[in-house]
């Protein structure tokens, strides 16, 4: 730690250090504010990263026959691109808010454990850096370097040593595991921060909404994280001690896998959509001059969505022969979601009635976000409708939903979140011009 | 694969190079009852999901229009107000109820269309998944073939239907056909049943729908629905052993004498592999490499001699002919009518 930390100098003293100590500072601060920073940005690298891969795969799909990426290729763009957007693009963009805001709107002086804190972002970046040395690292079918190909979902069998030989698939294995491991150090984090460490006064029924967010997805990434954890433990034992959990040549089971998959990978969705939904639920009374609209309804909401959303995951599964008890008991949980869903939107709503709304940057994004999350919303009520689902599961529909979901709905929520909150973070006024050019 | 992607043509009807015979494959242009009844269930949801799109946005709109801030209104504050017993629970249980109905609806579908029993004169054919191609098994007819499901038509007076048994010898793969029915994965240790009973004749394409490697995209396949007796008479020729013309016997022989063996099998010869598509009818199929090239003579000798150019990490190897052992070898294969 330093103890020469720049605030105990003077301006002056501080301008003129050397730009390695700076550096040095940022490598082994545990501030929750820099290290939020630090999450933020360099979830907005890789979003940088994953943007490059989605815009080949686009002109590639431009039109039917192109040849603008080879088949492998274009199959380790879409595996990158996915892992990168949730693993290294939602989920550090929405801790690393919620390291730099929780412990200021719950008064509290740091996150409860500042050295766990350091390390998660620290292992995070490592795996990140990790999955994308495969691009030159790996060693693939022909001893060249290769990017994992199986998907961001990694389907069994498809990642036995059988069908993908080389080293590509343990790079996802590997790096998405120490990434997940960071996650869980920070959600034990805010999880603990916000039930021990709030000020005086700040009862749980007064915490910012945002608040109850981050700490809902934090005890959801407690549930659903390690799983995932325990199952890519066990496919490394199928890849490299000839365990045959995932392998079915030996009598293992595919289905097993996108179980413990999906009951981490829908409830992830909902990790990164509620702090998004946090982010809107603080911009839009500020820029509606009103107070927000039924509190502790949103907060019910926010809890609820968090509890019904870890009994979903098998909607995902609608076409693997599930049975029909099964498919009618996984359609129903997912309607249900729509509820607490319908009633965020509906308080937003009357939160801006009646209102004077003022059209700065972070509410025009507020805006937008709305109507384009109404349209996740709906499409994804028709997913849960399983006999609609048989027809448009694993197409291109799904992926329109999840983009409104994750685009639409989350990254415009972020949009709004960074405009909203770098004047506070950095001490500068936007140009609004800017602003509106880029909304 | 500039041989000609047939694949491309067969999933767009007027694609400029336009292979006839491609139907649109929509899901909302059904001709088989679990399509027609998803089309049903999908007209209910969208109809819903429109509604509610047009007044919840409405509502939106109208807020953000009507209550703008606007030059006049100064620096007042807008009346406070923090929230509405009697509205919150309006809008928890309105939709709670829509749930319900919709979740009802959508039951007695599930039910409608997993519940059907298999009548006992059901065609029963078994699509077992590979990297990258289907084969279809008619285990009661001892027909086996590739990446051509041929069934006979069901007129829903008497229905016809076909029982199909799906497996898989290597990674997960998804069989959908969208007028025919949705999608149901091939999955390895698993075997799933679906049913279809198209009710006019006609060719349906389909393709892989879970992704399972390098080549997915190009594993394509057709249902050739035929008339009653048409069905009857591509039975009866399928059933028959592969044709033994003479003027071909070199190009046998050196079939028989090469690797091809291991993997592909043509009844009534020593030919009995299994990892390959059966080559029996070869050439009464439209398309070769699960509709990675279209089957003519110039293709499948192109094919032979270098599969992967055609198909980039196909599995059958290259096998490094002489251009007269080529030669011989595709007027063999010609004959496999």
């Amino acid at each position: 730690m330093s103890v020469l930390s720049p605030t105990l100098m003077s301006p002056e003293a501080a301008a003129r250090r050397p730009w390695l100590e700076h550096a040095h500072d940022w490598v082994v601060t545990v501030d929750h504010k820099r290290l939020g920073i630090m999450y933020v940005v360099s979830g907005l690298v890789f979003f940088v990263v994953a943007g490059i891969e989605a815009t080949l795969m686009r002109l590639q799909l431009a039109w039917p026959g192109l040849h603008i990426v080879p088949p492998e290729t274009f199959n380790r763009l879409f595996t990158m691109h996915g892992t990168s957007m949730v693993f290294l693009v939602g989920i550090p963009i929405v801790f690393g808010f919620g390291n730099y805001l929780v412990p200021l709107m719950i008064g509290a002086r740091d996150l409860a454990f500042p050295r766990l804190n350091a390390f998660g972002f620290w292992i995070f970046l490592f795996a990140g850096l990790l999955l994308h040395w495969s691009f030159i690292g790996g060693e693939g079918l022909s001893g060249s370097g290769s990017a994992p190909a199986v998907g961001w979902f990694a389907y069994a069998p498809l990642t036995s040593r059988a069908f993908t030989p080389g080293n590509a698939t343990d790079y996802w294995n590997l790096a998405v595991f120490i990434a997940g491991v960071g996650t869980i150090g920070t959600a034990i984090n805010i999880v603990a921060t916000t039930l021990t460490m709030r000020g005086p006064g700040m009862t749980l029924g007064r915490m910012p909404i945002f608040v109850w967010t981050m700490v809902t997805v934090s005890a959801m990434t407690l549930f659903i994280l390690p799983p995932l954890s325990a199952a890519q433990i066990m496919l490394l034992l199928d890849r490299f001690l000839g365990a045959h959990f995932f392998d079915t040549q030996a009598g293992g089971s595919a289905v097993m896998w996108q179980h413990f998959f999906w009951f981490f990978g829908h409830p992830e969705v909902y990790v990164l959509m509620l702090p998004g939904f946090g982010f809107v639920s603080e911009i839009i009374p500020v820029f509606s001059r009103k107070v927000i609209f039924g509190y502790a309804t949103l907060v019910a909401a926010t809890v609820s969505i968090g509890g019904v959303a870890l009994s979903t995951w098998a909607h995902h599964m609608f076409v693997v022969g599930m049975g029909t008890g099964l498919n009618a008991v996984f359609a129903l949980s997912t309607m249900l979601i729509a509820v607490p869903t319908g009633i965020k939107i509906f308080n937003w709503l009357a939160t801006m009635y009646g209102g004077r709304i003022r059209f700065r940057t972070p509410m025009l994004f507020c805006c937008a976000f709305l109507f384009q999350f109404l349209c996740a919303g709906l499409t994804g009520v028709m997913l849960s409708v399983a006999p609609f689902d048989w027809q448009l599961s694993d197409s291109y529909f799904v992926v329109a939903h999840f983009h409104f979901v994750l685009i639409g709905g989350l990254l415009f929520a972020i949009f709004a979140a960074i405009y909203y909150w770098f004047p506070k973070v950095t001490g500068r006024m936007l140009s609004e011009r800017l602003c509106r050019w880029h909304f | 694969m500039d041989q000609g992607p047939i694949g491309t043509e067969l999933a767009a009807g007027d694609h400029p190079q336009g292979v006839p015979t491609a139907q649109t494959p929509s899901i909302f242009d059904p001709v088989s009852s679990p399509a027609l009844a998803i089309r049903e269930l999908s007209f209910v949801v969208l109809g819903l999901s429109a509604v509610i799109f047009v007044v919840v946005a409405g509502v939106a709109a109208y807020t953000l229009v009507r209550f703008r801030n606007r030059p006049g209104d100064g620096r007042r504050e807008p009346p406070q107000v923090y929230g509405s017993t009697q509205i919150e629970l309006a809008w928890t249980v309105v939709p709670f109820l829509i749930v319900m109905v919709l979740f009802l609806v959508t039951a007695r579908y599930i039910y409608g269309i997993e519940g059907r029993a298999m009548p006992s004169d059901a065609l029963e054919v078994t699509v077992v998944g590979n990297q990258w191609w289907w084969e279809i098994r008619y285990p009661r007819l001892g027909i086996v073939t590739a990446n051509e499901l041929h069934v006979p038509v069901s007129d829903p007076a008497r229905p016809a239907p076909t029982f199909i048994t799906l497996q898989s010898v290597d990674v997960i793969h998804s069989f959908w056909v969208p007028q025919l029915a949705g999608k149901m994965d091939l999955i390895p240790n698993k075997t799933n049943r679906m049913w279809i009973d198209p009710r006019v004749p006609g060719t349906y394409v389909g393709q892989c729908a879970e992704y399972c490697g390098t080549q997915h995209a190009w594993m394509l396949l057709e249902v050739i629905v035929h008339p009653r007796d048409e069905f009857d008479r591509w039975v009866a020729a399928q059933q028959t052993p592969a044709v033994a013309d003479p003027a071909a016997r070199a190009g046998r022989e050196l079939f028989l004498s090469l690797s091809c063996i291991n993997c592909h099998t043509v009844r009534g010869t020593p030919a009995n592999g299994v990892f390959g598509p059966d080559l029996t009818h070869l050439m009464s199929r439209r398309t070769i490499a699960a509709g990675a090239a279209r089957n003519t003579p110039e293709a499948l000798r192109a094919w032979v001699d270098a599969p992967g150019a055609i198909k980039p990490g196909v599995l059958m190897p290259a096998m490094k002919l002489a251009k007269s052992e080529l030669d011989s070898l595709t007027t063999y294969l010609l004959t496999l009518r």
